[in-house]
Formats: C-alpha cells, sequence, structure tokens
C-alpha cells in the first residue's frame, strides 16, 4: 500500500499535537508551556483545513491561537517570574494519575476500534461561506439562529463579569487616593 | 474515505489529547497551567465533533457549529478565568492551589 500525501500530513499534524500536549501538561518552565499549547492549537487548525472546514480553520487559528493564547501568555507575565521553576509533583501523585488517564485512553480508543461507524449514503454538502452564515441566521430547519443569539449573550455576560472581577474593588481605590 | 485515513485515527487523536489534558487537569499546580490543560480538552473534544461530522454525516453541518460555539464559550471561559486568577494573585501573592484556601475555614 503507497502512503499518499495526505497521509503523511496527518502523521506530522498527529505527532505534533501528542508530542507538544505532552510538553504542556510536563514542561515545568510556564512560559514554555503556554508557547507549546500554541504548537498544539496550529496543529488542530491544520487538522481542519485536512477535513476541508477552511472557515473552521481560520476561527480556530484566529481566535484559539491568535486569541486565547496570547490572553493566557498575558496573564502569566503579570502573575509570574519567567525564570521560575514549578516544583517536581511526588512521584506517588504523577502514577495514580498516569495510570487513571492511561485507563481512559485504552477504554474508549478500545471502544472507537471496535465500533462499526456507518457513514449517511446522502451526498455531501459543499461548505462555502454563503452556507456557514444562511445557518447561522437560520430559524428553520439546520438553523443556528438561537445558539447564535444565546452565545452572544454569553459573551456579553462573560465579557462583563471578566471586567467587573478583575478591576480594583472601590473601597480601595478609595483609600489609594486618601494616601495621594 | 479522505484517502485512506480511517476515522478511528481522527478519533483515537482526540481521545488521547483528552486523557494528555485530564493527566495535566490532575497534577499541575498552577492556576494558569490547568486552564491550559482545560483548553487541551475542549480542544480534543472539537477535533471529534470535526472528524465525525465530515466523515459520517457529511450532508449536514451540525458538528461545524458545535465546535464554533465550543470555541466562543471556551473565550469566554478563558477570559472570566484569567480575570479571577488575576484578583486572586492580588490578594494572595500568588496563584498556587495550594495557597489559595481561604474559603476552607
Amino acid at each position: 500500500m503507497e502512503i499518499t500525501g495526505a497521509q503523511i500530513m496527518f502523521y506530522i499534524f498527529a505527532a505534533v499535537i501528542l508530542v507538544f500536549s505532552v510538553l504542556t501538561v510536563t514542561s515545568r518552565k510556564i512560559l514554555r508551556a503556554a508557547t507549546y499549547l500554541l504548537f498544539v492549537l496550529i496543529a488542530t487548525a491544520g487538522i481542519y483545513f485536512m477535513l476541508k472546514y477552511e472557515f473552521l480553520a481560520a476561527v480556530q487559528l484566529t481566535l484559539y491561537a491568535g486569541g486565547i493564547v496570547v490572553l493566557i501568555i498575558f496573564s502569566i507575565l503579570l502573575t509570574s517570574h519567567i525564570s521560575e521553576k514549578f516544583e517536581p509533583i511526588s512521584k506517588m501523585k504523577t502514577i495514580a494519575s498516569f495510570l487513571a488517564s492511561a485507563a481512559g485512553a485504552i477504554l474508549v480508543s478500545s471502544v472507537f476500534i471496535q465500533y462499526k461507524f456507518v457513514a449517511t449514503t446522502k451526498e455531501a454538502l459543499n461548505v462555502d461561506m454563503e452556507i456557514i452564515g444562511k445557518s447561522l441566521l437560520s430559524y428553520e430547519r439546520e438553523g443556528f439562529v438561537l445558539p447564535f443569539e444565546v452565545i452572544s449573550i454569553l459573551l456579553l455576560a462573560a465579557m462583563v463579569g471578566a471586567i467587573v472581577i478583575a478591576k480594583k474593588s472601590d473601597d480601595k481605590i478609595i483609600n489609594e487616593d486618601k494616601i495621594k | 474515505m479522505i484517502e485512506n485515513i480511517p476515522l478511528q485515527y481522527f478519533l483515537i487523536v482526540g481521545t488521547l489529547m483528552f486523557f494528555i489534558g485530564v493527566f495535566g487537569f490532575l497534577t499541575r499546580r498552577n492556576l494558569i497551567t490547568i486552564l491550559m490543560s482545560v483548553e487541551l480538552i475542549l480542544n480534543s473534544v472539537n477535533i471529534n465533533f470535526v472528524a465525525v461530522n465530515r466523515y459520517l454525516y457529511p450532508n449536514n453541518l451540525h458538528g461545524h457549529f458545535f465546535t464554533i460555539f465550543i470555541i466562543a464559550i471556551a473565550a469566554s471561559e478563558a477570559a472570566v478565568a484569567i480575570a479571577i486568577i488575576i484578583n486572586i494573585y492580588r490578594k494572595f501573592s500568588s496563584i498556587n492551589v495550594e495557597n489559595v484556601s481561604s474559603m476552607k475555614n
């Protein structure tokens, strides 16, 4: 059996995702962990490109790789010393966590390997921007206007909540004014 | 389907990534690294949704839109979590989960 270009690409993306995920959760320097997370997210966008969901890949790159990672790096710079290393975790805890996650991974993988997936025989949809935009704002069958509106309210609430939580409390500001 | 790559390969990559995230969530002590593990978990779920949508039900877009909504929720969750982490840092001068225990007493 010859190996196709798509297969090589898939193996590269899968290897990048797995290696850098492990590095993300084991690296003892926090800024490096954030950088490894960035590689994982970019490789995921590559997998979306392989599956021909270009819009989703673009959203992944701008929102995850561009937005969330920058947010995380900013908060790391605000709260940690860059050169600081984490203390090593106790051996017992590492072994117990490893056993728990390995057991879960083996269980779920064995189910996936044995299960016979049946694909639909209907014709594939050509995903372009017109279909995505129309389904997002359609209230008919195959329309997603309700979750779209719910998400917009959630984003507003999260934004207001983040500002209220992160700003200094009022009495602190008043005290600082008095000192001045 | 897509040039000799079975669906199971994508699902297994997603599974391994999910449990690597779980491992990080259990072992890490720093709040920001815990948040990064949660992002890994959310991302692995997205891979599963997209792969199943493309391989089994290419005639509709449910997995695609679900993934977009998960990304939006992950973004808002990260914003609120980081606001809380910054507030904790102001109060305790540390973001280690073992030092933050004032609610216990």
